[in-house]
């Protein structure tokens, strides 16, 4: 992957950073230039809360093939206090103890490595609050 | 608007189709629509294509076919909206005859998914999903589904059951359709015990790789009746999207661009839900298609699923989906199969339906629902025996 694109990207996944609309208040994850809700174009830049519910959630068996040695690795979408929704997986978890309506906190991981010699790609993960 | 017509269709067997190439594949069902409608020219042909850039390396797709047609110098161009690119290459056509800025066009689509890796397949189909903020993380296509799967079962106490039941009804509606890439029927159990993919969803649960292609050809309604071929009139055309990120969507459960899409249809149409004789649906993994039957509005929420379990809509039930196998049994070559799921209804529509599975009801009027990605577009259409 080039390492722009990652970069690019970094303050979403490092800093969990997202805009709110100045004019309805909508908050958009990640950033947007338009808000969906009003049209307003402004956005005030805030960070989002790093704790939420799991809405769903599943375990991926059969992965694509930077993931494949994670395999089997569960991945879900949790609300967070502010009503935002974003996708992650759930590390550290027991895959069988996993529940819709669950409370997860969300950790700074590393997500991908690109082969021996690439980009190593870090983000966000959920980690079940029993940990 | 003028009246629109399907005069001719076409399709290649569905499978893992080692010895024909991409071209040849879109060629020959290009070829058996042409020689089915009888037409002697072509104004126009648009080709639904997801990915033949990732799949095979190839793009500028109108050209090389038009070219390979034998069409020279035919205004030919390539259509994408993922999963549903064959539904928008039908809708592309059918309004460009609409409109009158042709009379005769070919509506083609086609996929030759297994001259790569699984990986490979797995990567190529990911890219209609959010590459950055669910690729990214490791969301496959089937974990996309089945993160509706969960929130569906959850809200609505859906069961392992009802999933089963679409994928045995589709394979037994399959095994007769000689087009089909697996035309076996599989049991409840089987599909229950199939190797997991995804939880909930099992190998069973998922449509294939496939390799195929599909093709019909659209008039006006006074020009197909010199043809003399049966009319089968498009009297509905709807198409719509939704956030292609399923954590940007209000409700998981839900399919909002089918409902949307299937509402400007039946406006156009000038009917219901109701007046509707049977449909193929995007049944790309089990779960779809029980989504689709309640954004429709076939069935309440949650609803669905005990319908399937009933039988309501086997072939000799009250709304028979997916005669044709649908993409679990016939194959899922991506592009192709919006162009396929209109073959198939205007076989029914025309009474030629192979092997035992026409419908005995004699049924009037048919209905398309095409998917892209996780839900992110949909094309509706309906179509009636003029």
């Amino acid at each position: 992957m080039f390492p722009s694109r990652i970069w690019r990207e970094s303050k979403h996944r490092y800093r969990l950073e997202a805009g709110k609309c100045k004019k309805c208040g909508k908050i958009v994850f990640p950033y947007r230039l338009i808000c969906p809700e009003c049209g307003h174009r402004e956005f005030e830049n805030i960070n989002l809360p790093d704790t939420g519910k799991l809405v769903t959630y599943t375990v991926i068996r059969v992965a694509p093939s930077q993931f494949t040695d994670q395999a089997p690795y569960a991945v879900g979408i949790a609300e967070l206090a502010n009503g935002v929704r974003l996708l992650a997986q759930i590390a550290d978890c027991e895959i069988e103890k996993l529940k819709v309506g669950m409370d997860i906190r969300i950790e700074f991981r590393r997500i991908q490595t690109d082969g021996h010699h690439g980009v190593l790609s870090y983000g966000y993960k959920f980690v079940p609050k029993w940990y | 608007m003028r009246d629109v017509a399907v005069v001719g269709i076409g399709m290649t067997k569905f499978g893992e189709i080692w010895e024909k190439s991409f071209r040849d594949l879109y060629v020959e069902a290009a070829l058996a629509a042409i020689d089915d409608a009888g037409v002697d020219h072509l104004d126009s042909m648009v080709i639904g294509c997801m990915t033949s850039g990732l799949f095979v390396g190839q793009e500028h797709l109108g050209s090389l076919m038009a070219d390979y047609l034998g069409q020279k110098q035919l205004a030919a161009s390539r259509v994408e909206s993922a999963c549903a690119s064959g539904g928008l290459a039908f809708r592309t056509a059918f309004l460009e005859i609409a409109s009158a800025a042709s009379d005769i066009v070919m509506a083609g689509g086609v996929e030759k998914m297994t001259d790569i890796s699984g990986d490979g397949a797995t990567y190529a189909l990911a890219a209609a999903a959010d590459q950055e903020y669910e690729v990214f993380h490791g969301a496959t296509f089937p974990g996309l589904y089945a993160l509706m799967a969960v929130a569906h079962m959850n809200k609505y106490g859906t069961t392992r059951d009802m999933l089963s039941a679409v994928a045995v009804k589709n394979h037994h509606n399959g095994s007769m359709n000689p087009y089909a890439q697996y035309p076996f029927k599989v049991t409840m159990d089987q599909v229950a015990k199939s190797v997991k993919v995804a939880d909930p969803l099992n190998i069973l649960d998922c449509s294939p790789i496939t390799d195929g292609a599909a093709a019909v050809i659209l008039t006006t309604v006074e020009i197909a009746k010199k043809l003399g071929k049966p009319i089968i009139k498009i009297i509905g055309s709807g198409h719509a999207t939704d956030a292609i990120a399923l954590h940007s969507r209000d409700d998981l459960t839900t399919l909002k661009a089918t409902t949307v899409a299937a509402e400007k249809a039946f406006k156009m149409a000038g009917k219901t839900i109701k007046d509707i004789d049977f449909a193929e649906v995007h049944d790309c993994f089990t779960i779809a298609e029980l989504m689709v039957m309640e954004s429709l509005g076939l069935y309440t929420p949650g609803k669905a699923g005990q319908a399937v379990l009933n039988g309501e809509t086997a072939l000799d039930g009250k709304f028979p989906i997916n005669t044709s196998g649908g993409l679990k049994s016939k194959g899922h070559p991506v592009g192709a199969t919006g162009v396929a799921q209109v073959v198939e209804v205007v076989k029914q529509l025309r009474g030629e339906a192979e092997n035992g599975r026409q419908l005995k009801s004699n049924p009037k009027v048919g209905m398309t629902q095409n998917m892209g990605g996780s839900g992110g577009s949909t094309l509706v259409h309906i179509m009636e025996v003029a």
